[in-house]
């Protein structure tokens, strides 16, 4: 064990506002920022609020700004950071909780109004993929939902405005993932179009640059879903060729349909 | 007294892991008013860690297994101390479960003729995981989190259970709890509950297990009058990685040594060869050369020893490193990378590469890993009917960790996230059968639910007690030195005793702060759990004189026939007490029992 000291700088506070407190402790080999923050939780702050489960990067929990950048504290190691105060702050898109906490909860909205993954029944021997088939589709599914792509995300960072209709990069990756899954008959290109804000994304590729399981997020799932949700808007061939097809893919309001026909089986609903 | 919001539904769930979403699902389905309520985010709960895979005898890459050789090897892992229903069952409905994922939106890696690819895992005679890389856990927990979110399910995140209530009939019919992100108080009536809470990890120092593990449902149903079984029988998984400190405990998938890896000692050999067991000699290779071949051919070779059942790997590692020919950190090696190409290891275990690679700067690529025993999963649980996941207190089911039965003396790889799919549905069809059948409205009697809340406020009233911090860290190191992987009576009794006084040090916390979003006083509330659970593994360690599976005794060191034939079963007193007795298991009918001889 090394006796080098690290000086942290952690915001505490509430939605009413906070400030950064500094707290030294002694330095630990090999230790992530995670490992001193529960240091400092057990020794000098019980009360420091953060979220944690696996400390492994598997489940996207302790997500926040470390010296600015968004990341997992789970998997940021303190010897890789530049020597002086590290500075750890609440990711800033969403509404503070408490401390290192944030309301996440704008994703799990999001994420109820995706169309519904839609297969044909399954064939007597069960469905067949190819590995290439589903290559990327498996990509997308690394995602372990901790948000910081939609934390970096300027459409919805600087401007809270855009939220009600926007998805966010780890939606796009969903979309992106059910439009080339094989076996999917749902079709949102539409409702990609028109209510998930694909538009508003200017590939500025940040979203990638902060995804812990480097997903190519621009390159591989939202350029590609643009140029599909373009081609359904205004190729007219392309249009027919649906209009013709008999399996055909489902309209954005049948789509949604199907989720509500789901919904409708809810005694709640 | 103080206030609190309550919901009224059909069936609650508690927990959102594989099991708990799985049984919501089906509840779901029945046209039940259900709810899941979880401690954390959902589709943050443990099953996410899961990674090898899960076991199904699909048939696809190995056309000679089916159900039976499945449930062969989990009666054979298990020590054969299962509950043989359940095993059944299992091995039954594994495959249906599996495809139904898929009809779900899972991505399973795929065989070459387009259907799901299976890995080899420990114990298993065939190859028979299903799994997405090394992160099976991810795909399944978010494959139901996704059907449940469209289905409309309800979900109560970050929302703590303290505890069950009953109404004058005894039948569970509510449950108390708090909102972590505001601290205010909650209450839950319903017909039916379903414990799904996983495990029992926090306990021990060393745990592949997240925070969350602190036996909330164990706890739960033995203040409620369930029985619990099995509880001394604590998996220890052989390979956690050991440096850095930090990370200490954290899992690496029993999938290295499926693909390929070997555990070798500091001289470089592979000691696993000289702890082959008896019961286990027939089907395991006695040579590498041998060993070697079995991953090409499984029929002329026999399988290496680095995949006998985890009990058997998690002794010998902590033998090697007693003998003086550990690792520098106090393991073993286990390397992959002589063996398998370096693109070969990306391809199969992206995770643990980048998990080694980011964390301990190792490229398992082209190093060694070092890997010890840590604390992982509990066989023992809440003792449940096999059809309907029933426990013995009426209105409560359980399934997945929290249940007991299935996995006997010691799980195999790859069996728990098939256990989660299996009787999650069970447990969710058995609540709905008993929701439907309930006649009346669930009642609650106001002055217990007060009280509850009382005693999960009172360290936050109390000056100068003590930090639950350092109480969790004193029960820790107990458990860790006292009922880790070897256990001898003299230390058991020390435990017992060390138990009795965390116990009254529990009584007098203290916390600061208030509740919003507050990790002191969460703790604080989680620790009776932890306590509880301690002393019901120490309890069952201590009768059970004899070694066997995920439980060793040093002073018992081989099994015992006629221990064999008992399950211990333990309850709450209302004298507060734990009263423990030995349960012996229905007689197995003759063509599973068959199944079980030698040759099969």
């Amino acid at each position: 064990m090394s006796e080098r000291e690290v000086n942290m700088r952690v915001w505490r506070g509430d939605a009413n506002g906070g400030n950064f407190e500094k707290y030294s402790l002694a330095s630990q080999e090999g230790e992530v920022v995670l490992d001193v923050i529960h240091r400092i939780q057990a020794t000098q702050a019980p009360d420091l609020a953060c979220r944690w489960n696996c400390k492994a990067g598997k489940c996207g929990s302790c997500s926040a700004e470390i010296n600015g950048k968004p990341s997992l504290m789970c998997m940021t190691r303190m010897d890789e950071l530049p020597e002086g105060d590290v500075v750890v702050a609440p990711m800033k898109t969403f509404p503070i909780l408490r401390d290192l906490v944030t309301d996440v909860s704008f994703n799990y909205e999001v994420a109820k109004r995706v169309p519904a993954f839609q297969p044909p029944p399954p064939p007597e021997d069960g469905y067949r993929m190819q590995q290439v088939d589903i290559q990327r589709g498996q990509e997308f599914r690394k995602c372990i939902e901790c948000f910081l792509c939609q934390d970096v995300c300027h459409v919805i960072r600087d401007h809270e405005e855009n939220k009600p209709a926007y998805a966010g990069p780890r939606f796009f990756i969903r979309y992106a993932e059910l439009e080339m899954h094989p076996l999917d008959t749902n079709d949102r290109r539409e409702f990609v179009r028109q209510k998930a804000g694909l538009g508003m994304c200017n590939i500025t590729k940040c979203c990638t640059e902060v995804c812990p399981e480097h997903i190519k997020i621009t390159d591989n799932a939202i350029i590609p879903l643009k140029e599909r949700v373009v081609d359904a808007a205004y190729d007219p061939i392309a249009w027919l060729g649906r209009k013709v097809r008999q399996k055909r893919k489902l309209t954005p309001e049948e789509a949604v349909g199907t989720v509500s026909h789901d919904v409708a089986t809810d005694p709640d609903s | 007294m103080p206030e609190y919001e309550s919901h009224e539904y059909d069936v609650i769930i508690i927990g959102a892991g594989g099991a708990g979403l799985r049984a919501a699902i089906e509840a779901h389905g029945k046209g039940l008013r259900t709810a899941l309520v979880c401690k954390s985010l959902l589709g943050k709960a443990h099953t996410v860690m899961a990674e090898g895979g899960a076991a199904a005898a699909l048939g696809n890459v190995w056309p000679e297994d089916n159900w039976k050789v499945h449930f062969r090897d989990t009666m054979r892992g298990g020590k054969t101390v299962n509950n043989w229903r359940m095993a059944q069952l299992h091995a039954q409905e594994a495959p249906d479960r599996i495809y139904e994922l898929e009809a779900w939106g899972a991505l399973f890696d795929r065989t070459a003729d387009g259907r799901i690819l299976q890995r080899d895992f420990g114990g298993h005679r065939y190859a028979r995981l299903a799994h997405v890389g090394d992160r099976t856990g991810l795909e399944l927990i978010r494959t139901l989190q996704q059907r449940a979110v469209s289905l409309g399910i309800d979900v109560f995140m970050e929302c703590k259970i303290l505890k069950l209530l009953k109404d004058s009939d005894g039948q569970v019919s509510a449950a108390v709890g708090y909102w972590r992100p505001t601290g205010e108080f909650i209450v839950f009536t319903a017909k039916a509950f379903v414990l799904a809470t996983g495990s029992i990890g926090r306990s021990w120092k060393y745990t592949s297990n997240s925070w969350e593990s602190t036996g909330d449902g164990h706890a739960m149903a033995l203040w409620a009058g369930a029985d619990l079984i099995d509880m001394e029988f604590v998996q220890f998984h052989p390979t956690g990685m050991v440096w850095p400190l930090s990370v200490r405990g954290l899992l690496v998938t029993e999938g290295v040594r499926g693909d390929g890896g070997v555990l070798r000692n500091s001289d470089g050999k592979r000691f696993m060869f000289d702890y082959i067991p008896e019961m286990f000699a027939a089907e395991t290779a006695d040579s590498e050369a041998e060993g070697d071949r079995w991953y090409e051919d499984h029929t002329n070779n026999r399988r290496p020893p680095e995949l006998l059942p985890r009990d058997e790997v998690a002794r010998s590692i902590n033998s090697e490193v007693k003998a003086g020919r550990g690792s520098p950190h106090g393991g073993v090696f286990l390397d992959i990378a002589s063996r398998r190409s370096p693109e070969y290891i990306r391809r199969r275990l992206p995770s643990m590469y980048h998990q080694f690679m980011e964390l301990a700067g190792v490229d398992i690529t082209t190093e060694p890993m070092e890997v010890g025993p840590t604390c992982h999963y509990v066989m023992g649980g809440i003792r449940v009917d096999a059809e309907s996941a029933a426990t013995t207190a009426p209105g409560l089911f359980a399934a997945g960790e929290v249940a007991a039965g299935l996995h006997g003396a010691n799980r195999l790889g790859g069996n728990s996230l098939s256990d989660l799919l299996v009787f999650g549905r069970r447990a969710g069809l058995g609540a709905s059968e008993y929701a439907e059948g309930r006649t009346g409205t669930p009642s609650v009697d106001n002055s217990e639910v007060d009280s509850v809340i009382e005693g999960a406020l009172a360290p936050l009233g109390r000056d100068g007690g003590e930090s639950p911090y350092d109480l969790q860290n004193d029960l820790q190191e107990t458990m860790q030195s006292l009922v880790g992987i070897i256990r001898t009576e003299s230390e058991l009794t020390a435990a017992d005793e060390a138990l009795g006084e965390l116990d009254e040090r529990a009584a007098n916390l203290s916390v600061s702060g208030a509740t919003p979003y507050n990790p002191g006083w969460n703790l604080a509330t989680d620790l009776p759990s932890m306590l509880a659970v301690s002393r019901l593994v120490t309890g069952g360690a201590i009768q059970r004189k004899e070694s066997r599976g995920g439980h060793t005794r040093d002073d018992f060191p081989g099994p015992d026939p006629e221990m064999g034939k008992v399950n211990f079963v333990q309850r709450y007193l209302d004298t507060g007490g734990i009263e423990i007795e030995p349960t012996t298991r229905p007689e197995m009918p003759e063509e599973l029992a068959e199944l079980l001889k030698e040759g099969n």
